[in-house]
């Protein structure tokens, strides 16, 4: 992820985020309902803030027009050596609010690196963690959310069973 | 609707199931609200062949957002102070699952009473998806 993102929170971004986690909630999509509650307008559901890879240009999650894509098309997937490992899984994930975004807020997200560690597990080998530290400021400078993010990455696919 | 500190117990219990038979369809629609495209998500032919899994699972943030809409539902809206989770299982298209919260603690904060939870969501087999804590404010 690039260092420092602008993240906008739309009130139609929250209304399909919402609806992505089957959360029909007025205070995520009803404007008059969310106006009378307690909070007093519409808020974004506690996950939204991982939504911020939608605003970052590099993010490696996404089909980009002119790169191979790791998916499938004409074959199960568009590159030459896809790597052994399946790629990351995410192990953890933490959240600090000190409010809830909420529509027109202008989220400045920086984002760093923190620990990381191995260990070896039966289900899929060699287990390499890293973790991310991820700040979203408004737009007039205070802190609204941190989010701490374990990665995963596995020797060989997790074992069913 | 909030809590109301005074009338909570340490190991007061509440659960509601957050998803019934989860679709591929709710998989895609995660991915495009939440921009992450990982074709281990959407992408049976590359999940199977490619990664070698049984095919898409869902995103571990769409668990976590399930086991959140059981937290909000029972805290209220804009009432988190911390919410944290541990994948400990992957969830697959067709599983049914089930979001609990525990109290742990009552206490008090600066700004006013809290609880802490402790947050588990299980599958249909009754195996454990996530494990996690919150705090919320609660009124007096």
């Amino acid at each position: 992820m690039a260092d420092s993102l602008k993240m906008p929170v739309e009130a139609t971004h929250i209304m399909m985020f919402a609806r992505s986690i089957g959360d029909d909630n007025p205070i995520y999509h009803d404007f008059e309902a969310a106006k009378a509650s307690e909070v007093g307008h519409i808020i974004a559901p506690p996950t939204f803030p991982r939504a911020v890879a939608q605003f970052d240009p590099n993010y490696h999650l996404r089909v980009k027009n002119g790169e191979k894509w790791f998916g499938s098309g004409k074959s199960p997937t568009g590159l030459d050596e896809p790597a052994k490992s399946t790629g990351g899984l995410h192990a953890e994930q933490h959240f600090e609010y000190h409010r809830h975004p909420k529509p027109g807020d202008v989220l400045t997200v920086t984002t760093r690196d923190g620990k990381r560690w191995e260990k070896e597990s039966k289900r899929a080998g060699k287990l390499m963690f890293s973790e991310t530290i991820q700040e979203f400021c408004d737009q007039n400078g205070e802190l609204v959310v941190t989010s701490r993010s374990i990665g995963v990455k596995t020797e060989r696919p997790v074992e069913q069973g | 609707m909030a809590l109301n500190a005074s009338k909570l117990a340490i190991g007061d219990k509440y659960e509601e199931i957050v998803v019934d038979d989860l679709t591929r369809t709710q998989l895609v629609m995660y991915a495009g609200a939440s921009g992450d495209y990982n074709p281990l998500h959407s992408d049976d032919l590359y999940s199977r062949e490619v990664a070698g899994y049984p095919g898409v699972f869902a995103h571990g943030m769409l668990s976590m957002g399930l086991t959140g809409k059981m937290l909000t539902n029972y805290v209220g809206d804009g009432r988190l102070k911390k919410f944290g989770v541990r994948f400990t299982n992957q969830v697959w298209p067709g599983d049914t699952l089930t979001s609990k919260a525990t109290i742990v603690d009552i206490r008090n904060e600066d700004d006013g009473p809290v609880v802490d939870l402790a947050l588990e969501t299980v599958n249909q087999d009754g195996q454990t998806v996530i494990t996690g804590s919150a705090t919320a404010r609660a009124d007096p």
